[in-house]
């Protein structure tokens, strides 16, 4: 047989006869012959353990191992080396959803513990059990804000990345929502004409640091959106919050993006992590899972999904989201990486970025190629602006074994600077864009 | 498994350190005041020791498939392969940038390209998008799929999607996310289609039907075909939730059987872990007719090499990059290391341990559906209900025994479900020994009920007060002062 199939022909043979039947075939008596496969699968045969390493290894060579300078939604980052430790345990790594919380309070408490730091880094007061990512995260937060107002107009600033709202538009075309842009004024959104633009919209989506890195001035805000009975959404990168004014305090109504910057390995876009948070009066129209607290039977500490009457398993056909496993190991990952990075840390850690990318922003400026496109204050990611052409930097670039800037179009370069990238490697890279011809 | 009652805020002290970050070689960076939080984020402050002590203790409060049976039906608990994990974390692909060009990422471009292959011939499906992130993403997609199909027909009038009652949750709430209208039609005793309840909703309005097979009771439709037929007809599409295909690998293929889209949870079929609620993967299949549909980008093979195609009438993005990249290279390494050989057994070796259980129980445990099921059945509680044990209680006895529970109360077609799916990975011994503990349930019902309705009694923490948690809902830490 094969390690992974424990029975031999004497099992079989025995539990065919406790079954009552004289072979395997006749299990499946029930399959019309004619849906019964009989053609050749063109599938590979097994190769042993030792031929899929080698071949595994030789794919992996395949790809391209960069220096990398690119963001745009997927970040370079440092993992501790206990993350990958303590999340294959096998106690996290093969469990299931925690239907059977008296064998599941690993998982309840790390869930509750996500939530938390969660709740402490958007000063937001609720939050579920994670989402796949920072753009389906941003979609369930739109469609908490129509079933909340019953409103489909969703206005959105033309900053925001776009994959999140190319995402959130898939969403909403197939719940006839109509899509109202914001324009952008010198690097950051223009929210002059907000007021008018509001009116009977379901939401306002703001991203910040925005698609060029740029922090949105989001002071007040808050009080026009929600003079037009409208929610405040805002989608922000994770990290930025170690430094900037939270969507808590900016009086945003639900805050959502990816949490891949935290520890998540690059891993060609997954598995990453998205979270969504809101104020107490929203968290019967969160999707997905949520623990809370409570006692057993004797009184002790114990933890529980809770609030599960919202979700599809008890509404079907009237639940708001169709969201049902999370991201749940991905979760415990972020848990334990804001744990080891502390509350000193998270703030070291951002320090690193923002002020790298401010480095490289001026380094880069003086090689000539590139000038400032705005003046604003940006974290992690910054736009230069040049006439270089983008398809022979990129390959130039990947030739001396960097991942550049992302393109954005008209002349602008997006370049990403995280907590990985040392001042050697920044001078370095620096050197060789001024060696571009 | 042991109590331990720490949060890691609680073992925080002001100015411990757990990372070993680089020092901040630039010059620093001076902030307006009004871009900047007020207070700093209360997170833990504790050593390295202290966060792998903590977690590993927190970790011992949890069962997984590696310290026990975990017979949750419908689920597909089976093992995860350790090869699996070590393959997909190689550094050649953990540090691969979704973004990087198609020319310097052929290796991932090539596990998409030949993974969709391999899950289109064990479908009888012609195209996979690998774009979506769980099982209900991918159901999400196949919704989208139908409607999109129908609006570029200009047949705009189609807004109902027909869901048995038997199906899963996520069907139904899947169809509304999608703006469609569902209509639940009523399925025979064994949870199969009833046809005439099937035509008597069958119109012009009629987009498509949702359907598993074999269906949540672990039954086999047979007039599966007789039903594609209908639906088509009508000018609906039909579309397999495959929550259940790792009964039929090997032995047959909805592609075969008039399913015009699936849907695959890798984390089931594909032995993928579980991750204690994800990350899943759920990629959407289709026939050659509705290829172009699928969500992009999907991998296509050119005489230079793999690279990233968009389709022409795609349903739109779903995701920020390409779905659980990691997810996949684990199912790949998990088909590459079986083979087909071994692939074509997984149904007939699942189904052989389904039957085994039951057929072995059933004189103990009502059997509400006769003949043979697929991996999984339902029990509808004791035969002896007399004593008043219910299936919680079943259910919350076995965790003493050192096993996981059944799915209990699912599928909703019957009061006392206990869904079972042992699935191909477990040996002869272990049914046996999960069989002796539901016999000696069975026992201890007549003997002692009340220690059955008191179970269980010997883990960490004994049954919750859930109403408790849901009156005065404490989901984050800062709140915990008014936790009574």
């Amino acid at each position: 047989m094969h390690k992974y199939l424990p029975h031999t022909e004497g099992d079989i043979k025995q539990m065919l006869d406790a079954i009552g039947v004289g072979s395997l075939d006749e299990l499946f008596e029930k399959i019309p012959k004619k849906l019964q496969y009989q053609g050749k699968y063109d599938v590979p045969n097994q190769l042993s353990d030792l031929e899929v390493t080698k071949l595994l290894n030789e794919i992996a060579a395949n790809n391209k191992t960069l220096t990398i300078f690119r963001g745009y939604g997927a970040y370079d980052v440092y993992t501790p080396s206990i993350i990958k430790a303590l999340t294959s345990r096998q106690e996290f790594i093969t469990s299931y959803t925690p239907y059977q919380p008296e064998v599941s309070q690993g998982t309840l408490q790390y869930i509750f513990e996500y939530q938390s730091m969660i709740c402490e880094i958007t000063g937001m007061d609720v939050t579920n059990a994670s989402m796949y990512d920072g753009p389906t995260a941003t979609a369930e937060a739109i469609l908490m804000a129509i079933s909340h107002t019953g409103k489909k107009k969703i206005v959105y600033s033309s900053l925001i990345h776009p994959r999140t709202i190319e995402v959130v538009k898939t969403y909403g075309h197939y719940r006839d929502l109509d899509f109202v842009p914001l324009p952008e004024k010198d690097g950051l959104t223009d929210f002059s004409k907000l007021a008018e633009l509001s009116k009977d919209s379901a939401a306002v989506l703001v991203q910040s640091p925005n698609v060029y890195g740029n922090i949105e001035h989001l002071n007040g805000i808050s009080d026009t959106i929600h003079a037009e009975g409208s929610l405040f959404i805002m989608n922000t990168e994770i990290t930025s919050l170690a430094l900037f004014n939270t969507p808590g305090n900016l009086g945003a109504d639900i805050a959502c993006g990816d949490l891949q910057s935290l520890g998540v390995p690059l891993s060609f876009g997954g598995a990453y992590i998205g979270f969504l948070a809101a104020k107490t009066p929203l968290l019967r129209k969160m999707p997905g899972r949520i623990c809370g607290i409570t006692t057993d039977q004797d009184g002790k500490r114990a933890f529980v999904l809770t609030l599960q009457a919202r979700e599809q398993h008890i509404r079907r056909a009237k639940a708001n989201s169709n969201i049902c496993s999370n991201q749940s190991l991905m979760a415990l990952s972020v848990a334990i990486y804001l744990s080891s990075m502390g509350k000193e840390g998270f703030i070291d850690l951002a320090r690193l970025s923002l002020d790298g990318a401010y480095y490289l922003e001026a380094e880069l400026v003086k090689t000539g190629l590139f000038t400032k496109s705005n003046n604003q204050t940006h974290y992690k990611e910054f736009v230069l602006e040049s006439k270089i052409d983008p398809k022979d930097f990129d390959t130039y670039l990947i030739e001396k074994g960097y991942l550049g800037p992302q393109y954005l179009g008209d002349g602008k370069y997006l370049f990403a600077v995280t907590e990985k990238r040392t001042k050697d490697e920044i001078d370095q890279f620096v050197k060789v864009v001024g060696e571009f011809k | 498994m042991r109590y331990y009652d720490t949060l890691i805020f609680e073992i925080t002290k002001q100015g411990r350190v757990g990372h070993n970050l680089p020092k901040n070689q630039f010059p620093s960076v001076k902030l307006d005041a009004s871009l900047l939080r007020e207070q700093k984020a209360e997170l833990p402050e504790v050593s390295e020791l202290e966060v792998v002590r903590h977690y590993t203790n927190v970790s011992l409060k949890n069962f997984g498939i590696e310290s026990g049976f975990y017979p949750l039906g419908s689920c597909t608990m089976k093992y995860n392969p350790k090869l699996n994990d070590e393959l997909a974390g190689l550094p050649g692909f953990a540090n691969v940038h979704p973004l990087q060009p198609n020319e310097v990422s052929q290796g991932f471009l090539e596990i998409y390209f030949d993974l969709a292959r391999y899950l289109s011939e064990l479908t009888g499906m012609d195209a996979y998008s690998l774009n979506t992130y769980a099982g209900a993403h991918g159901e999400l997609a196949g919704l989208m799929i139908i409607k999109k199909y129908h609006e570029l027909r200009n047949d705009s009038k189609r807004k109902l999607i027909i869901v048995p009652d038997s199906a899963h949750g996520t069907n139904p709430a899947s169809a509304t996310v999608c703006g469609f209208d569902v209509i639940e039609i009523k399925s025979h005793p064994d949870g199969t289609v009833n046809i005439d309840a099937l035509k008597e909703v069958l119109n012009a309005n009629v987009a498509g039907l949702m359907l598993t097979n074999p269906n949540t009771a672990g039954v086999f439709e047979k007039d599966i075909v007789e039903i594609s037929k209908l639906v088509h007809e009508a000018g609906g599409l039909v579309y397999y939730d495959g929550a259940n295909l790792n009964a039929l690998l090997g032995v047959s293929r909805p592609g075969d059987m008039g399913f015009d889209i699936t849907h695959l949870n890798l984390h089931k079929t594909f032995s993928t872990p579980h991750g204690g609620g994800g990350p899943g993967s759920g990629p959407v299949g289709v026939k050659a007719f509705l290829k172009e549909f699928l969500p992009g980008p999907v991998v296509e093979k050119t005489t230079s090499g793999f690279k990233f195609h968009q389709p022409e009438t795609s349903i739109g993005a779903l995701s920020a990059f390409y779905g659980n990249a990691s997810v996949y290279l684990r199912a790949y390494v998990y088909i590459r290391t079986l083979g087909i050989e071994n692939l074509k057994m997984i149904g007939k070796l699942a189904t052989l341990n389904a039957n085994y259980i039951k057929e072995s129980l059933k004189d103990y445990y009502k059997l509400p559906i006769e003949g043979h099921a697929m991996h999984e059945f339902v029990f509808d509680g004791l035969i002896d209900q007399s004593t008043g044990v219910k299936t919680l209680d079943i259910a919350k006895r076995l965790l003493d025994y050192g096993m996981h529970a059944p799915t209990i109360y699912f599928p909703l077609i019957f009061s006392q479900s206990m869904m079972i799916e042992p699935t191909e990975a477990e040996s002869k011994e272990t049914l046996d020994k999960f069989i002796d503990a539901l016999k000696s349930i069975a026992k201890e019902a007549i003997d002692d009920p009340e220690n059955l309705k008191s179970a269980p009694h010997n883990t960490v923490v004994r049954r919750l007060d859930e109403a408790k948690a849901a009156r005065n809902p404490i989901v984050a830490y800062k709140d915990i002062h008014k936790f009574i």
